[in-house]
């Protein structure tokens, strides 16, 4: 398996994330079965797919919550795959990831600042002076400067879900990953949501993988992606959004980037 | 029911004239189903059935599960159904209700034969335990991570925990134990006095508060609050993924999470056990200098004469012990509850009920071993 990677890395940059014949299950349920893609280092990809295909379940094993049925995902810089190697490896490498969870997932008995600051302690990467003053610079880089003192149960949904990022930026991560960032934020929130996660794409130079279905968002930040079905349990598309809608045949990928191609509205 | 109107009859070419008239709302009651049924299955079945609305003064939902029960009765005995009297926006709901075919072998509460949920009952539990030996090993070896000094959590995680499970409980634990003081003291004395050995009632109360009972109610305070509230908050931060979080940081959940708890559990039952041991002997002394006639400087003597050291140190090792069990039930049934409102309600349910069991049981086994060894 590390063979081909490693062959591969010859010719063209190592790819950031390579999924290879990943098969996810639930006890004997199979979800998706036989993924194959890649994720470029600086890009925004993106996993979509209808309810119940098996998106959130594909973010869970990318960020090591579940281990896959079958198949590896390989992580550039790792010598093997993410459930190859051993424990305190896998552990160094979940470390440069950051995860915005569906609802923020925030820890609910500390503060926003006690929530930005604990990676940063865990990993003593500072003092505690600095580190203070580091997710104080978090939290005003997601628009919420000021906010240190605020339990979670006392902001809005919006504010939870930027209070999130600002955690998941915390061990300068070099892959961010969102899980339905837009869900349940109105339309301007979500918009601006998107603005932010483009920023920090240019800004930091994290590679950056968003699970969704919101369209809006798809065309707006994506460069590359996967549309997942879970009718036929199987990745049905992948690449650039827009291309996709220009150039699919497949209906069912048409009827997913058109919101069914017929609006009766 | 004279605000609807429901007449159903054949003409000769053997057509099923359904006329319905009146008002078909729910709230005011829709006529019984069984007669038209009936005039369907009727040999020889019709050849198609005509429905007609058109002195029909209102509807609702009522209407239309009347109508899907005759068309499906219909398509099963493939009768051909004229809809063209219908209202259009009956018409419209009946074809949207009708647009998905009713999923086939879709859920039902499978009757099973008794060996196959006896047997499921089995993997069940067997797999329940196997998941609680799992999670006792994890625990232990957080432990042995704390004594080397791997183990990473808040300090003022513990201290907020130490008083949510000390200081917090007092109150409650100081007027459990002293009721239960007075009530021992009370059995005693009304038996001890027939033989005028009343004195002996500090005997009673102090070697029954210190080794068992002071013990075991303060572990049943404990769980009920404590066990509980450990379990809900884990529930909840797993239903919220606050631990997925954590993993995804690397932080253990087991250090972070279950070590304080475990830690200021095991540290708080011991002393809650010595004051509620003060408390109880106090309630007894109550007793006793009010109806008994015992002075309380006579019955502090007497409860030093009959209490020992063991007998007190037993008591604060179960102590101990509860502490850890119920520590332990509350955060795995925490930690390894569902994700939905009800799995937290069932994990704080379980927690409470598997830590007020492991406490009696620990008891028992802890009594015998006592026993055994003569302490």
């Amino acid at each position: 398996m590390s063979s081909a990677s490693e062959s591969n890395a010859t010719s063209e940059p190592r790819p950031k994330i390579m999924v290879k014949d990943l098969t996810m299950a639930y006890g004997d349920s199979v979800v998706v079965r036989d993924l194959n893609f890649s994720v470029k280092e600086r890009e925004i990809f993106i996993i979509m797919g209808g309810s119940g295909s098996g998106k959130s379940t594909l973010l869970r094993h990318l960020i090591g919550l579940q281990e896959p049925a079958r198949g590896t995902i390989f992580y550039q810089g790792a010598s093997s795959g993410l459930w190859e190697m051993a424990t305190p490896e896998r552990e160094r490498l979940l470390r440069r990831f950051g995860v915005l969870y569906q609802g923020g997932a925030l820890w609910s008995s500390m503060t926003l600042g006690e929530n930005v600051a604990l990676p940063m302690q865990e990993y003593a990467i500072a003092g505690a002076e600095e580190i203070s003053a580091l997710a104080s610079l978090k939290l005003g880089l997601v628009g919420l400067a000021g906010f240190e003192d605020y339990y979670p149960a006392e902001i809005s949904g919006g504010m939870t879900k930027r209070a999130g990022l600002a955690r998941a930026m915390a061990l300068e991560p070099d892959i961010l990953f969102f899980d339905e960032p837009s869900a349940g934020l109105d339309p301007i929130t979500s918009r601006r949501l998107d603005d932010l996660i483009l920023d920090l794409r240019d800004s930091l130079g994290a590679t950056i993988v968003v699970v969704t279905h919101e369209l809006a968002s798809i065309f707006a930040i994506g460069d590359n992606s996967v549309l997942l079905d879970g009718q036929s349990k199987a990745m049905i598309a992948s690449g650039n959004p827009k291309r996709l809608l220009a150039e699919s045949k497949d209906p069912r990928v048409l009827a997913f980037l058109t919101r069914g191609g017929t609006s009766r509205a | 029911m004279e605000h609807v109107d429901l007449e159903y009859g054949r003409t000769p070419d053997g057509t099923l004239h359904v006329a319905l008239g009146g008002d078909w709302k729910l709230a005011r009651g829709i006529p019984a189903l069984r007669g038209v049924l009936e005039e369907i299955e009727k040999q020889p079945p019709p050849q198609r059935v005509v429905l007609e609305t058109s002195v029909l003064a209102g509807w609702d939902s009522g209407l239309l599960t009347f109508l899907l029960a005759v068309l499906s009765r219909c398509m099963q005995l493939g009768v051909e159904v004229d809809r063209q009297g219908l209202p259009k926006g009956v018409e419209r709901l009946l074809a949207l209700a009708t647009a998905v075919p009713a999923r086939r072998n879709s859920r039902s509460p499978r009757s099973e034969s008794i060996l196959a949920s006896v047997g499921d009952a089995a993997i069940t539990w067997s797999r329940g335990c196997r998941d609680t030996l799992a999670f006792i090993g994890e625990a232990f070896l957080a432990l042995v991570r704390l004594f080397t000094g791997k183990a990473r959590f808040r300090r003022s995680d513990l201290l907020l925990v130490l008083q949510g499970c000390g200081a917090r409980s007092v109150g409650i634990v100081a007027l459990i134990n002293f009721l239960v003081g007075i009530i021992l003291a009370f059995v005693g004395a009304i038996e001890l006095r027939t033989f005028g050995a009343q004195i002996y009632v500090a005997h009673l109360v102090g070697i029954g508060m210190l080794r068992d009972i002071a013990p075991i109610m303060t572990g049943i305070i404990v769980a009920g609050r404590t066990g509980a509230a450990f379990a809900a908050e884990l529930a909840t931060m797993e239903a919220n993924q606050e631990i997925d979080a954590l993993r995804t940081l690397g932080i253990a959940p087991m250090d972070f999470l279950v070590l304080p708890r475990l830690l200021a559990l095991s540290l708080m039952m011991p002393l809650l056990c010595l004051y509620a041991d003060l408390v109880g002997i106090a309630g007894g002394l109550v007793v006793s200098a009010s109806m008994l006639g015992i002075s309380p400087v006579q019955y502090l003597l007497e409860t030093r004469h009959a209490v020992g050291l063991n007998d007190l140190f037993l008591g604060l090792f179960m102590g101990f012990v509860f502490g850890v069990l119920v520590a332990l039930t509350g955060c795995m049934r925490g930690v390894r509850s569902g994700r939905s409102a009800s799995a937290v309600g069932e994990a704080t349910t379980s927690a409470v009920v598997t830590g007020i069991v492991s406490i009696v049981v620990a008891t028992a086994i802890i009594t015998f071993i006592s026993y055994v060894l003569g302490i």
